[in-house]
């Protein structure tokens, strides 16, 4: 049989969900299910003087209109789940529903039931809600300036929580011949995944238990969490999440919303549905990115680079969501030092509130920022230093031969070969080539440029201890159970919540490979909490390196228990026998075999099984990570600006990642095309605008900017191998890489392009007319 | 993106299609592909009482060369208009520009009817109309009219045709001798309409000297226009770079820009101009 580990098995989701045949939460039709619709505030701050649904309640259809004073007793604050520590972080209470206050334009105030969702939206308009307006703050720092206005009375200056990590830099400063200051603005993105969210609640009074289907990539943690807030028992609450169409971080979260459908299920007795509709997703569903980060680096004039200190001012939005205090902080400032060997380094953050939509994880989650700012900054250096990006980088790069390496911010990053992916890179771009054509080109006044991004990240999130001490109100390993029928079909159940990655056919890969059976012989089950005893999702590039390694450990169980049987069923002590493509076979004796589908028979039938072995051919694993993963690359991209419009076009982008083993080279490609079409799209064409009242002006996609196929060229990718020492499998993730690197191989890319007009840094997204500005200035050599 | 509740009528002719529309005096809107209203009534920024569906028309769709026009029923998608053979040999830019139009799905269900009635600012078909002297064919109660481009667009959002009158069809002249045409977009990155679109038909006498030029502008302004004083510097001159340098600088002649998000009003006057040199070195090249 040919070897399915690393095979481009094609993504066995893709037809059910092409053909409409997925089953998506707003698919689910319940008998006698009511609508929900949930009125948001229009304002970015105010009083609640009164709401009056007298109106609305009178509407033919409407069921019920709930409000804050109905949740009293019955909802709970919506929690905050990472809270890291010495940050001497206040948590500001985040009702279901607003009750004094509303603090973001899409706050929820109120929450409509009807028999249709059509009456449902028509009954908001008719409450009437009389609002004090308050003025309002969107940006953080002037969030944190004297008299800005106060958003929460137990949150003074706005300022949520102040951590920092690394050692002393002023040595390093000190010492330093060149120092590099520069601030980077990490603008504010929206995740916009293709599915919004949506919930339907079926409470059942008789027994007491509530099934709650959800967009969520998250189950279990969404249940303990939803547990708490609806005073459900954790055995009475049932999360379901199939098919999820994307998230992007966005859907980590636990929101009011989900909550207020299952209180409203609960108090009617009726089955109720509720969708975000895209534009409510633009306001409601969680934000991305958004600080703005003062960089300082300490070099010598030969490149060498001694120290870098960091202050970032995080823009938290109104509340704390779930995950969100750990972005800006543990996910950005731990991994600042890049590939590079930095020995101080110092980071601090200040969270911040405002008056926004709340700030979670988005693809990448605090590593694409930190990467932004030290690949600026390296390519910065060169520029003052008149030395070539690629060389710095070489020069500064931890070696191969110095893993596992510790760094000045306390990580053990645990493989790596970063020359290796960034000599791969340089021969497949043709750097040499490009340069010359940029020479040429500068003649004829056009302007090419070339920029590099090689970065690492931390995935696979992690040891459940390192979760701890970082303040992250969970564990982060992953449980599987591996199931055999008698038929010799496999059932995986796995705790992570694929929702877009293709787990449903690289977790198959995975153990169809290991049992030596046809792919279509394994199906994955996930996204649901009563049938999968525990986990905690996907996100963090974790679920192949943590989730796949679960699995791995449990099929290995598994093959224990079936090759005691085949020994008993071949006559022969267990070290006797071998196991390779499917069968059991006699040491030395190829014809003395068992098919491993007869040995998960004779496991059921357990006529003949040896003394003390029980019946039956499943296992479970409960994987904890030693390490987290450290994937690596190099990214280049080659750009052109056009000399009289500004519009930039991308000539050529090429990626050479290193995730470890892979499973299936096409799913692979597919997560690093599109994560570094995302990644671009930070760069080129995204930016959330708020204007100085709190209203979102880029609130549809006429205004938000998404990337489109057609703005690209085809993507060279390729890749190195460098296996996780410490996880079975070798796998270290891929869901973010693209991310991680694309933005700032661009924009270095840009600002190289712009060389003849002394430009050294551009503020994200690269709009055209910010170029045109630029060019028209004249050139400056 | 749930409108508000209306009433749903469909008609089965022209005629019919009139009659609902007079019966429900201004309170009814007509619904074609839908690629232009919808979009508004999920956002309640429209709410008309009832929507009278053409859809079903079998007059208002096709394609056909009727003596020197090319006829396009106004139920013709963008997808068949850029892909139909006598479009692109005709009347190429206009082929070519339905091509550009939004995203394939916006191609597919969109109509040239619908998109000339919505008059959309930044929709592109409106510069190459009205570049190619179009005549909106219109049915009312008062029987049948045509109403040339020029006259039809008013405003942002603002046409000629009356809360009860029906486009029928689209005439495109085409040009009887010598010509050379073509349609240059800036596209605007979100929402894919034009941020400036310049659409140009030369008309080019044996020396390949300009007898007559049609430049006009979608996108940039506040409304799609013809841009006359480009057109003057060009007629009579030899169709080459310099004078289209010359003649381009002149685009944002006579109208008003104002800014967005994305581009400021100087920006987009720079790019009117930018895009009409680029759309005439595009024409004859």
């Amino acid at each position: 049989m040919a070897k399915v580990f690393g095979a481009a098995v094609k993504r066995r989701e893709d037809p059910r969900l092409i053909r409409g045949k997925g089953r998506y939460t707003d698919d689910i039709r319940l008998p006698g299910m009511l609508y929900a619709a949930i009125l948001r505030s229009p304002y970015a701050h105010a009083r609640i003087r009164k709401i009056d649904a007298e109106q609305a309640k009178k509407l033919p259809g409407v069921v019920a209109v709930f409000t804050g004073a109905d949740l009293e007793g019955k909802v709970g604050p919506i929690p905050t789940a990472w809270l890291p520590p010495d940050s001497d972080m206040k948590t500001p209470a985040h009702p279901a529903l607003a009750k004094e206050k509303v603090r973001y334009v899409g706050d929820g105030v109120a929450l409509v039931v009807a028999e249709d969702r059509y009456i449902a939206r028509d009954a908001l308009d008719l409450i009437q809600v009389d609002y004090e307006v308050l003025p309002t703050v969107v940006d953080a720092e002037k969030a944190m300036e004297e008299g800005a206005p106060l958003l929460h009375d137990d949150v003074p200056k706005n300022v949520a929580f102040h951590w920092q990590a690394g050692n002393d830099p002023a040595p390093a400063f000190h010492e330093a011949e060149v120092v590099i200051r520069q601030s980077f603005r990490q603008q504010r993105l929206i995740p916009n995944a293709m599915e919004p969210r949506a919930a339907v609640a079926q409470y059942n009074s008789g027994s007491g238990e509530m099934t709650l289907y959800i967009t969520s990539q998250n189950p279990h943690i969404h249940r303990v969490l939803l547990s708490n807030i609806l005073g459900i028992p954790e055995h009475k609450l049932r999360i379901v999440a199939v098919d999820v169409g994307g998230g992007f971080g966005s859907k980590i979260a636990c929101y009011p919303d989900e909550a207020l459908v299952a209180f409203a299920a609960r108090e009617l007795g009726r089955p109720v549905k509720w969708s975000e509709g895209r534009s409510e997703n633009f306001q409601a569903t969680t934000h991305g990115r958004d600080g703005i980060i003062h960089a300082e680096l300490a070099a010598k004039k030969d490149g060498t680079i001694l120290g870098l200190r960091l202050r970032m001012v995080a823009n938290m939005g109104a509340y704390l969501s779930t995950a969100g205090p750990g972005v800006p902080t543990i996910l950005f400032g731990l991994i600042t030092p890049g590939p590079y060997t930095i020995p101080q380094v110092h980071v601090e953050t200040y969270g911040v509130l405002t008056n926004t939509t709340p700030i979670d994880a988005y693809r990448g989650a605090g590593r694409p920022e930190a990467t932004y700012v030290i690949e600026r900054l390296v390519d910065l250096l060169a520029m003052e230093l008149g030395m070539d990006p690629v060389e710095v980088r070489k020069k500064n790069f931890i070696p191969a031969d110095a893993f596992p390496y510790h760094t000045a911010t306390g990580l053990e990053y645990d493989s790596g070969n970063y020359q290796g992916a960034l000599e791969k890179a340089l021969k497949m771009l043709d750097y040499e080539g490009w340069r010359k054509k940029q020479e040429e080109a500068r003649k004829e006044g056009r302007y090419i440029g070339i920029g590099w991004s090689t970065y690492v990240e931390i995935c696979g999130l992690g040891p459940s201890q390192v979760a701890g001490a970082v303040g992250f109100q969970g564990g982060l390993y992953e449980s599987a159970t591996v199931r055999f029928h008698p038929t010799g079909k496999v059932t995986v159940f796995t705790g992570t919540s694929p929702h877009g990655q293709g787990e449903e056919t690289t977790f198959a890969q995975v153990v169809a490979d290991r049992f030596g059976i046809p792919v279509e012989d394994v199906e994955v089950v996930h996204g649901d909490t009563d049938r999968i005893a525990m986990g905690w999702g996907t996100y963090g590039s974790r679920t192949t390196p943590v989730g796949g390694s679960a699995i791995a450990v449990a099929a290995e169980r598994v093959l224990e228990k079936a090759t005691k049987i085949a020994a008993h069923m071949l006559e022969v002590a267990e070290e006797d026998v071998e196991f390779e493509g499917g069968v059991f076979h006699v040491k030395g004796m190829p014809d003395k075999q068992a098919k491993i589908q007869d040995v998960v028979l004779q496991a059921y039938l357990a006529w003949n099984l040896p003394q003390g072995l029980e019946p039956g051919l499943e296992a479970q694993s409960f994987y904890d990570p030693v390490n987290f993963t450290y994937p690596f690359g190099a990214h280049a991209c080659v750009t052109e600006v056009d000399g009289e419009t500004g519009e930039i076009k991308i000539l050529k982008y090429v990626a050479v990642d290193d995730c470890g083993p892979i499973i299936n080279p096409m799913i692979v490609e597919g997560q690093v095309h599109g994560g570094v079409v995302q990644g671009i799209g930070q760069a080129l064409y995204e930016e959330a605008v708020y204007d100085e009242n709190g209203q979102l002006l880029t609130g549809t996609f006429q205004d938000y900017a998404m990337p489109k196929a057609r703005f690209f060229p085809m993507f060279d990718t390729d890749h190195t191998v460098t296996p996780a020492p410490h996880n079975p499998l070798g796998v270290k993730g891929v869901g973010e890489t693209g991310t991680i690197a694309s933005t700032p191989a661009v924009v270095n890319s840009v600002v190289d392009a712009l060389r003849p007009f002394g430009v050294k840094d551009l503020e994200m997204p690269l709009k055209p007319e910010k170029i045109w500005r630029i060019l028209s200035g004249g050139k400056k050599s | 993106m749930i409108p508000t509740a209306f009433d749903y009528e469909r008609a089965s002719s022209v005629e019919e299609a009139v009659h609902l529309l007079q019966s429900h005096k201004g309170e009814a809107r007509i619904l074609a592909g839908g690629h232009s209203l919808l979009p508004l009534m999920k956002l309640r920024l429209a709410s008309p009482a009832v929507l009278v569906d053409i859809g079903g028309i079998q007059d208002l769709k096709g394609i056909a060369v009727e003596g020197k026009d090319l006829v396009v029923g106004a139920l013709t998608t963008h997808s068949e208009l850029s892909r139909d053979e006598r479009v692109k040999k005709n009347l190429p830019l206009l082929a070519e520009a339905a091509g550009l139009i939004g995203d394939l799905q916006v191609r597919n269900r969109g109509t040239v009817g619908g998109n000339l009635a919505g008059a959309d600012p930044a929709s592109d078909l409106p510069a190459v109309a009205l570049a190619l002297e179009a005549r909106l064919m219109v049915e009312g109660p008062q029987g049948a009219k045509e109403i040339p481009m020029e006259d039809f667009i008013l405003g942002p959002l603002l046409t000629a045709l009356g809360p009860d009158e029906v486009v029928r069809a689209v005439r495109f002249p085409i040009p009887a001798e010598t010509w050379k045409g073509a349609y240059a977009k800036f596209e605007h990155p979100a929402s894919g309409y034009a941020a400036a679109g310049a659409a140009v038909v030369l008309l080019l006498d044996e020396g390949g000297t300009i007898k007559e030029a049609r430049v006009a502008i979608t996108g940039a302004a506040d409304m799609a226009y013809r841009a006359r004083a480009v057109e003057e510097a060009l007629k009579g001159e030899k169709a080459d770079e310099e004078v289209f340098t010359r003649a381009a600088e002149q685009a944002a002649e006579g109208a008003s820009f104002s800014g967005d998000l994305f581009a400021s009003g100087d920006y987009r006057r720079h790019l009117a101009q930018v895009y009409t040199r680029r759309a005439l070195r595009k024409a004859v090249s």
